[in-house]
């Protein structure tokens, strides 16, 4: 029976660890032995890398002492990502590194007679075996297309590779269609191209700063973080726009306590005040931009009365706050965001977002988005790889034409069969992403998954998606590897070099490695005609004139900007925007060829039915989704998460500090575990919220398990955003029960 | 000499990298920490006031914990840093009771431990870890005599408060309001 | 609303969520040493005032406790400790300033001093006890001639060791319940209190009983007083001090300090004394353990009590 193929499994079947375990015993025993260890402390040793406890990358210097202790992590002087300085996960990263619950050993999945089903441990070669044989069969049977990777964070280009070698191009991220991907079309739509990561803000030199939503100073992205310092150094005017009294509305000038789910309406009447009191950038938006007139006639009627009935912003607020845009213009930014994937028409949000940009004039400007540079790495030599005769897309005939990247959301319905269509997926590769928790809606996930011939999962922590996998395969830590090379845009181009600081734990492997044994499994070593990372990495480097030694010595190397591409628009000259009219579309017209509106409209939200209350889910600084749950270093800062409840709420339902309560949503779906109650006058009376990423049911992850509950859980309606496919997330209400109610959870 | 250290609350995010950082600098076993992060809100929604504040110990001028201590482990060393001799501490915990900030605990070794400014990095003229790390760079260090140290800068251009001033300790950690 | 809370999970053990760095241990302490501090104080006095013969319980039975109770005593300290190795170093140094410093110098004084007494009056509870060596009978004789000013010594040690119990406290500015100079009276009257009891106990002359149940009463009276006086003081003071009386004024410990401390440890137990007085018969052991009880109960409510309250800031 389907239903039963795939049985969650924790880890903690069969003796795991027990034989590597007795090996690190063992190690250690030599090293004391032989008095290495309190000698070699004394002696402490550098490698460069970047961390990987986010998508920041920020570059780094890992300390050990000479008995291969990581000391401790401290962000590279040089580096424009972090300044010398990580986020509390970078300097907690050494947890990933020491946590005693890593997977350890390649597991596969196999049932006994009694048709219970375990993981038992297996050698690498074993593990690449049975997914080869598992990729060549669907590969027959189906054809390559028909295996997809999601993958984020490093190792994607390693397993991307591999999938693209062998004949697929289903490769996606969560950090698209559950993420930014809105903002990317929104941008594309506007200006021409997307915002990529960083993003190319100067908030360090910008005169005043506008949050929609954005809650920089919880969410860690460093950079920012820094710069929003300096900007309030600087006294510059930060105007924060969010439901909920965030760390950096209490750090603003301006605090807007929107009513959620009506932010357009708000920017509707800013780009109407702006506008009407001629508050905007003439020059440039005469120069720059394409359908200025529409887009007035267009806002015509959207007043700052008007969006006070609906935002509940009063309208001298938003008529002072337009001003003191306009006032700082253009080195003001209206930030674009990054977990925008909201109610569904968030892609037309980030539209009204550009659009205001694009009045100040903010685009290309200092205090404004500077325009990035970086570097391109050549490709290490290898034949072209085989055209896919089809891809997910197929899925969804005719729609998100506009999206410029795979919807992970999409490989999952592409995965559950239909009739109509021949391409349903039938194996998937998923690397560095907890899929349970990051995809919303996990009954459908969990279904895909049902539907699937081979699941691989490659991380360094037993996680939810592992339990479903067949074979899991554990890779070491970034502390503990090579990688590809860094090479983000920024204001100037840099290259960050990732090097093992000591040598893998356990059984553990890097990925790059994984990617090259299994290439050759699968007979494509044509594509991977190189030794080890090494080779390629000094390869690589030499072509750029670098190499991996000079790497190694200097962690991070500062190239020089291209010459010919100032880092703001130069005043005099033309520019020529990627968009169909080469202008900045204020009315975009590739919205119009796809039927979609070329300007932002507001439409309303349902609200929450009585005693229901929305959820509002968002960061901790101290953890990155789940992937730190477990982190000694980081739970130790933070081991739950709460549910922040008002207090006039808290007194309509008897709720007090610390009590544990289970979260219902709409759909009658229950946490699986309960939480603890947070009464504050920082969140509204008509919502909730908490951080994402707690509540894990591995029983394996000891400090992880059961701690604190899961938002993703509760994310049972899911508003697709009908231009790029983003799954909105913020349309669910829950209500609260003090006692375990009968039904469980999704996890 | 006077070491001190000022922190803006107008910068501080609360995202406890200090904490972290001091953590992994010092061998601070998990657990533990010798820094940690107060967030007070004020207010009704939506008028509302947050502060949020990086605290360790406030290396006082007048401190309890030195006068209390019965063997002379608590010590003022070289700029007012107040320091704990591990070998010369029982452990009798007086000074923790000695203390209005909470500021010191038993290490799991027996001994009471707490911030020393890092006197080993400040010694080679570095800034201390917490300081070091933080993004937001909204902490201070330095000497007082020194006109020109980035903790005498920042007070004479901005406004500061200590904690509790009515215990009499005379902190040395200020912060910036 | 004010929410004031710590956002980087800082738990300490023993300092949070609150203070508790001090167990069972230093009240323990505290309580023997105020105990044998009353032992002293009535040994020292009677036989100053050539009551030996009419109190033999007083001056000569209850003082050769006196030793065992102060060992436990350290003995609970040193379980406090908890760089137990290095307890050496606390007489490596005189600390003025620090009452830990000077609990341990008195406590030096102190127990020697009571060991030599309790070795004159040892065939009070062994009767054919004998010293074995010549030189430890010589000794004896060498003591035994200046017993005079030992009791003056006694007497005078006694108090400071009984204020000294509450001092250890009151010392603490950052413990607003403690900060009071009402402790160090307070504590004294609990150990004359708990040591007019025990003699009570010990006695089997009736005259002496009633003498000490006087004396007790009279102590009860001047300790109640001083609760009311110490609780009315924090009432008149800063916001921290309302605050902290307030544990006992419907707080957390209020309960347990008003039942155990002030009913059974203070007003059953002289209720009962009266009554013995007034010719009850009431079985001894009742009322003093009771007071005992209440005098335990006392420090270690302060104990906690005080680790609870703090400076807002
Ligand atoms: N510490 C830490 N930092 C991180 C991450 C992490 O895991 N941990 N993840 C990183 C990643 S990948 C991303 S994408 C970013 C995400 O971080 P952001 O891009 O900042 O995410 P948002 O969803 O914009 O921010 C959540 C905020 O939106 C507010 N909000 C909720 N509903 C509404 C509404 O209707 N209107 C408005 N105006 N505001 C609303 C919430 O109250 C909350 O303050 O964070 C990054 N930084
Ligand atoms: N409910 C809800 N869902 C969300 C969000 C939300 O706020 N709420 N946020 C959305 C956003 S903005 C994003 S960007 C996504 C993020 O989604 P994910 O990237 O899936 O986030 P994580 O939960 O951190 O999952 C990362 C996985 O990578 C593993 N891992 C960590 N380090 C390594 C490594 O070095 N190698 C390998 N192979 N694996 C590693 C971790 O153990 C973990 O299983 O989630 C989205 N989904
Ligand atoms: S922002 Fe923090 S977690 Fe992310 S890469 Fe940088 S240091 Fe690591
Ligand atoms: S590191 Fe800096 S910003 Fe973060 S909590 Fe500490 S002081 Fe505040
Ligand atoms: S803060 Fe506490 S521990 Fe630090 S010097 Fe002052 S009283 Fe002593
Ligand atoms: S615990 Fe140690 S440092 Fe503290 S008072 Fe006692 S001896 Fe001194
Ligand atoms: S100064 Fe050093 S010891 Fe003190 S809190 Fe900061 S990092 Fe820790
Ligand atoms: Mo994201």
């Amino acid at each position: 029976m389907k239903t039963t193929r795939r049985d969650f499994i924790k880890i903690s079947a069969l003796g795991l660890g027990a034989a590597t375990i007795g090996g690190s015993v063992a190690t250690a025993a030599t090293k004391s032995f032989f008095g290495a260890d309190k000698l070699n402390k004394l002696m402490t040793k550098r490698t460069a890398t970047y961390c990987e406890v986010c998508f920041w990358q920020c570059a780094a210097w890992a300390y050990t002492d000479g008995a291969d202790n990581i000391k401790k992590v401290i962000g590279h002087p040089d580096d424009p990502h972090c300044n010398g300085r990580l986020c509390p996960r970078g300097t907690g990263g050494v947890g990933m590194y020491n946590d005693k619950d890593r997977l350890k050993t390649p597991l596969i999945r196999v049932t006994d007679k009694n048709g219970k089903q375990t993981f038992r441990e297996a050698s690498w070669d074993e593990a690449f075996d049975v997914i080869a044989q598992g990729m060549k069969k669907i590969a027959q049977e189906h054809g390559p297309e028909c295996v997809a990777l999601f993958t984020h964070g490093s190792g994607g280009k390693f397993w991307g590779h591999l999938l693209k070698a062998y004949g697929s191009n289903n490769i996606s991220a969560p950090s698209y269609a559950q993420c930014r991907g809105p903002r990317e079309v929104a941008w594309q739509g506007t200006f021409g191209e997307g915002l990529g990561s960083p993003e190319p803000i100067d908030i360090r030199d910008t005169k005043c700063l506008v949050l929609i939503g954005s809650h920089l100073g919880e969410n860690m992205h460093n950079g920012q973080i820094q710069e929003m310092s300096d900007a309030i150094d600087k006294d510059a005017t930060i105007i924060t726009v969010d439901p909920r009294f965030s760390t950096a509305a209490s750090h603003s000038k301006y605090w807007l306590p929107i009513k959620p789910a009506t932010d357009i309406a708000l920017l509707l009447s800013w780009i109407h005040v702006l506008i009407n009191q001629g508050w905007y950038d003439k020059a440039y938006v005469e120069k720059h931009t394409y359908g200025f007139e529409l887009l007035k006639t267009h806002v015509k009627d959207f007043t700052p009365e008007w969006a006070y009935g609906i935002t509940t912003i009063k309208p001298d607020v938003i008529r002072k706050t337009a001003r003191e845009m306009f006032n700082a213009a253009p080195s003001v930014i209206v930030h674009p965001g990054r977990h925008v994937t909201w109610y569904g028409d968030d892609t037309q949000r980030l539209r009204a977002v550009a659009i205001l940009n694009a009045l100040l004039g903010s685009w290309g400007r200092r205090g404004g988005f500077y325009l990035s540079d970086g570097i391109s790495l050549p490709q290490f030599p290898h034949p072209p790889y085989p055209k896919p005769k089809r891809n997910w897309k197929d899925a969804f005939p005719g729609q998100y034409n506009l999206a410029d990247s795979a919807l992970a959301n999409g490989i999952c319905d592409a995965t559950l069969p239909a009739a109509s269509r021949d391409c349903t997926i039938k194996g998937w590769i998923v690397n560095g992403t907890n899929l349970i928790f990051t995809l919303p809606n996990i009954e459908n996930t969990k279904k895909a998954i049902e539907n699937l011939d081979l699941l691989v999962v490659i991380d360094t922590m037993p996680m939810e998606i592992t339990g479903y996998a067949d074979v899991i395969l554990p890779e070491c830590t970034y502390l503990e590897r090579y990688d590809e090379l860094r090479t983000s845009r920024h204001r100037y181009p840099t290259i960050a070099l990732r090097e093992p600081a000591v040598e893998p734990q356990y059984n553990s492997k890097p990925g790059w490695w994984m990617a090259k044994q299994l290439g050759h499994k699968l007979g494509l070593d044509e594509y991977f005609k190189y030794n080890d990372i090494e080779e390629v990495l000094d390869w690589q480097l030499k072509q750029v004139g670098s190499s991996l030694d000079e790497m190694k010595r200097l962690g991070v190397k500062k190239l020089d900007r291209d010459a010919f591409a100032p880092l703001y628009f130069n005043e005099n000259e033309a520019v020529e925007f990627f968009t169909n009219t080469g202008k900045i579309e204020l009315y975009a017209t590739s919205f119009i060829n796809e039927g979609f509106d070329p300007m932002p409209k507001y439409t309303p939200h349902p609200e929450p039915p009585e005693g229901y209350y929305r959820l509002n889910y968002g960061r901790a600084p101290m953890h990155t989704f789940s992937r730190t749950a477990n982190n000694p270093n980081l739970t130790d800062l933070m081991d739950e998460n709460t549910v922040w409840v008002n207090p006039k709420v808290a007194k309509v339902w008897s709720l007090e500090n610390d009590q544990y309560v289970w979260l219902e949503n709409q759909d009658g779906v229950v946490t699986s575990f309960p939480i603890k109650v947070r009464v504050t006058e920082r969140i509204r009376w008509d919502s909730v919220y908490m951080v994402h990423g707690f509540g894990h049911k591995n029983e394996k992850l000891s400090r992880a398990n059961g701690r604190g509950a899961s938002d993703s859980e509760l994310i049972t309606n899911v508003m697709v955003d009908p231009i790029m496919g983003g799954t909105g997330m913020r349309g669910n209400f829950v209500t609260f029960h003090t006692k375990k109610p009968a039904k469980g959870g999704l996890l | 000499m006077r070491y001190a250290m000022a922190i803006d609350t107008k910068k501080c995010v609360g995202c406890s990298d200090c904490v972290v950082a001091c953590q992994t600098e010092n061998d601070v076993p998990i657990g533990y920490c010798r820094d940690w992060v107060v967030e007070v809100t004020d207010g009704t929604y939506p008028q509302l006031e947050t502060e949020i504040r990086s605290e360790r110990c406030n290396h006082c001028d007048n401190s309890p914990c030195v006068r209390c201590c019965p063997t002379g482990a608590s010590h003022y060393a070289e700029g007012g840093i107040v320091l704990v001799t591990k070998n010369e501490c029982i452990g009798c915990g007086a000074c923790i009771q000695s203390c209005p900030y909470d500021a010191r605990y038993t290490h799991p070794d027996g001994y009471v431990d707490k911030c020393t400014f890092c006197m080993h990095r400040v010694k080679k003229g570095m800034e201390p870890a917490c300081v070091a790390v933080c993004p937001t760079k909204c902490m201070y260090f330095g000497d007082l005599d020194d006109p020109n140290s980035p903790v005498s800068k920042i007070l004479k251009t901005r406004k500061f408060k200590v904690l509790a001033p009515e215990a009499g300790t005379k902190p040395n950690v200020y912060y910036l309001i | 609303m004010r929410e004031e809370i710590i956002i980087s999970g800082r738990m300490n053990p023993g300092i949070d969520p609150v203070l508790t760095a001090w167990g069972w241990e230093i009240p323990v302490y505290l309580f023997l040493g105020g105990l044998a501090a009353g032992l002293l104080f009535f040994a020292g006095l009677y036989y100053l005032l050539g009551k030996a013969k009419k109190y033999p319980a007083a001056v000569r039975k209850a003082p050769v406790l006196v030793p065992v109770l102060l060992a436990l005593g350290l003995f609970a300290l040193f379980l406090d400790l908890h760089h137990k190795p290095y307890f050496w170093r606390l007489y490596t140094t005189i600390k003025l300033q620090s009452p830990m410093s000077w609990g341990a110098w008195t406590l030096m004084l102190i127990t020697p001093l009571s060991m030599i007494w309790a070795a004159l009056h040892i065939r009070e509870w062994f009767p054919n006890w004998d010293w074995k060596f010549q030189w430890l009978r010589d000794l004896e004789k060498f003591f035994s001639a200046y017993k005079k000013q030992m009791a003056w010594a006694m007497t005078i040690l006694g108090l400071i060791l009984g204020i000294y119990t509450g001092i250890l406290f009151s010392a603490f500015n950052a413990r607003p319940l403690w900060n009071t100079s009402i402790l160090g009276p307070l504590f004294l009257a609990s150990g004359l209190s708990a040591g007019s009891a025990l003699i009570m106990l010990i006695s089997n002359k009736h005259k002496e009983r009633r003498v000490f149940a006087q004396i007790d009463l009279i102590v009860i009276a001047v300790e109640f007083f001083f609760i009311i006086h110490m609780l009315m003081g924090f009432q008149a003071s800063t916001q921290v001090q309302i605050d902290a009386a307030q544990i006992f004024l419907g707080g957390p410990l209020t309960a347990p300090f008003w039942i155990f401390v002030v009913i059974l440890g203070m007003i059953v137990p002289a209720v009962l004394e009266i009554m013995e007085l007034r010719h009850f018969k009431i079985p001894v052991v009742i009322p003093v353990s009771l007071i005992l009880f209440g005098s335990f109960m006392l420090r270690w409510l302060i104990s906690n009590a005080g680790q609870l309250s703090r400076y807002l800031y």
